[in-house]
């Protein structure tokens, strides 16, 4: 029963680590596919709107102007991108849909990796000029337009007619908005919709992966130039996957701690049996003692035992817990649920470390029979 | 060999002391034979304990080989009863899961001998007391008999220079006896010191000598040949003149 107990210990290790390490990997996955190298730069600072960077508080606004200022300026900034974003109806004759539009230009193409199921994306265009022309997600095209390309069709965003241009592949949810529900349009032209005067964001692309601190510093210095007070953050994308990285990992070993204390329970419950199994067997030591046992002999041969029996529950344990984790799997196949290697490992370690610690107090205790009052089975 | 001098044991008994042995002063040469009788209670089965190094007296010094035993701390007393002291019990005390082979072969293990050495010697052991064809077979495959002469075998394997024997006849048939104290008889002969506790006048009788023991104390000293008067003594000291 205890090796039944250490196995589930093990198990339980498992099984949680892999889930807190697909979560880990879930959310690092998902920061990954928007683009490497990437700043992200947002209207605010926490100290002056006093809650998160981008939202509330009276800022300056983030202007185009800035957003280009910023891409000709400095070096080491590739490409870069602005967003502004908001929600409206689109409609095409008598069906309407609420959903998200976002304002961005062509370059975001490139730097959010999106791809396009039919026609094109954005077309390159000044920032500053608008255009009434709409790239839709699948869900969109396929709720306003059953069963036919949308392209070349006129759809309304609240009272702007627009032409879709583009369908975009399927893909889900992406940092908070459903990619599939979305138009997106000219960022000039979402400004005047949406009645903006700020950005949402300006995505920028840095060239490479070792100047990424160097550009964020230099996007800073020259907005709080512009603006006369620095009233933006500018996230490298690494602070952002670290920060959520190590949160995560902080979590996973957590659950694993909490599962190792039914580890330890289990160890508790070989330590009751090893006693048991000591003062049943009396006579056994008082006649190995007769035979001319050493002491150290006989606490190798419990402890021994107590070893044997929570390794073979770690062994079984770690059986069970890859059965759960390839249930998770398959339960929820977007979640990429695998047991970290330490996790595994130390597991392992542990089960047997359990069996040592908790049988050395039974082993010690046959070594101290005394072979007489044994050997008469009192 | 042996030397005890002033033995005493003394243990509770729930809430009772029970003077086991009183003072007990004793030679026993090398080579001896020696029996040791008495009625029970009269200590004989501590003194026997407390010769084979698995119980330490309350008083008194036992001096085995010229080494004082109750000096000597766990790690040593181990070694002595691996080396110097066999053991045979009334009720053979053999490892029920191992075969005869394997029981013959434990205290080697003990010793750390190696596999091939354990099995050549263990051989050798059950062919002198006639069990070689017997070998792989389990306690409970074994007549009364055949499981003492495996723990003879077994008790004799590292070649001491002492064989303890606690009521070695006591659990078998008239024949098996007979045949166990044959084979004690020729290892004694071999120059092995014998100590044997039996109740048992007629095992008695074939000592050397023998002690009788009464209420902790030596109440008399005979050779083998005139036990019987012993015991006749013994019976009327106790029923009262």
């Amino acid at each position: 029963m205890s090796l039944l107990g250490v196995s589930i210990g093990v198990a339980a290790v498992i099984a949680l680590t892999a889930l807190g390490e697909g979560a880990r990997l879930y959310v690092v996955g998902q920061f990954a596919s928007i683009g490497t190298n990437l700043l992200i730069v947002l209207p605010g600072k926490t100290e002056t709107t006093g809650g998160m960077p981008g939202f509330g508080g009276v800022p300056n606004d983030l202007t185009l102007a800035d957003a280009e200022a910023v891409v000709q300026a400095i070096p080491e900034i590739e490409k870069g991108s602005p967003i502004a974003v908001g929600t409206e109806t689109v409609a095409h004759g008598e069906r309407r849909r609420q959903v998200a539009i976002i304002g961005t230009t062509h370059e975001m193409l490139e730097l959010r990796r999106l791809s396009l199921a039919q026609g094109r994306f954005l077309p390159p265009l000044e920032w500053d000029r608008g255009s009434p022309v709409t790239v839709i997600g699948t869900t969109l095209a396929g709720e306003l337009f059953p069963g036919e390309s949308p392209l070349g069709r006129i759809v309304r965003i609240g009272e702007w007619r627009m032409r879709v241009v583009g369908v975009l592949t399927p893909r889900g949810e992406q940092l908070g908005i459903d990619m599939d529900d979305v138009a997106m349009v000219p960022v000039a032209t979402a400004m005047k919709m949406l009645n903006r005067r700020s950005l949402f964001r300006v995505l920028l692309q840095v060239r490479g992966h070792a100047e990424l601190d160097l550009a964020r510093d230099k996007v800073t210095r020259l907005l709080t130039e512009r603006h006369g007070e620095e009233d933006v953050t500018c996230i490298t994308q690494d602070a952002v996957l670290t920060a959520l990285d190590s949160i995560l990992g902080a979590l996973t070993m957590a659950l694993g701690g909490i599962a190792a204390i039914s580890l330890a329970v289990a160890g508790v419950g070989i330590m009751n049996v090893m006693l048991v199994s000591v003062s049943e067997r009396t006579r056994e030591v008082g006649l190995l003692k007769a035979l001319g046992a050493g002491r150290g002999q006989i606490l190798a041969l419990f402890l021994t035992e107590a070893v044997l029996i929570s390794s073979a529950g770690g062994l079984l344990g770690l059986a069970f817990g890859w059965g759960a984790v390839a249930a998770l799997v398959a339960m929820f196949p977007a979640l990429p649920a695998t047991p970290p290697t330490w996790a595994v490992g130390a597991a392992l370690a542990l089960s047997v470390a359990v069996g040592a610690g908790f049988g050395v107090l039974p082993a010690r205790r046959a070594t101290r029979l005394d072979p007489v009052a044994a050997l008469a089975g009192r | 060999m042996i030397r005890l001098s002033g033995i005493s044991r003394t243990y509770q008994v729930g809430d009772e002391l029970v003077h086991a042995l009183a003072d007990v002063t004793e030679e026993i040469d090398a080579g001896e034979h020696l029996a040791i009788m008495g009625p029970s209670g009269s200590g004989k089965s501590t003194l026997l304990h407390i010769l084979g190094c698995l119980d330490r007296p309350d008083a008194g010094t036992y001096e085995l080989l010229g080494r004082e035993v109750g000096k000597l701390d766990e790690t040593e007393l181990s070694l002595v009863r691996r080396h110097t002291i066999g053991f045979v019990f009334q009720f053979f005390h053999l490892v029920p899961r191992l075969t005869a082979l394997e029981n013959v072969e434990l205290p080697m293990v003990f010793a750390g001998l190696e596999r091939s050495e354990r099995h050549e010697r263990a051989m050798g052991r059950l062919q002198a007391v006639g069990l070689e064809l017997r070998a792989d077979h389990r306690p409970d495959q074994l007549s009364g008999g055949e499981r003492q002469r495996v723990a003879l075998a077994r008790a004799t394997v590292l070649e001491p220079k002492l064989l303890l024997a606690d009521e070695p006849t006591g659990n078998l048939d008239a024949a098996s006896g007979r045949q166990v104290l044959a084979l004690l008889r020729e290892l004694n002969a071999t120059g092995l010191t014998l100590v044997v506790v039996t109740h048992d006048p007629a095992v008695a009788r074939r000592a050397r000598r023998v002690l009788v023991l009464r209420d902790g104390l030596v109440f008399q000293r005979v050779d083998g040949a005139h036990v019987h008067e012993a015991v006749e003594a013994l019976s009327r000291d106790e029923n009262g003149p």
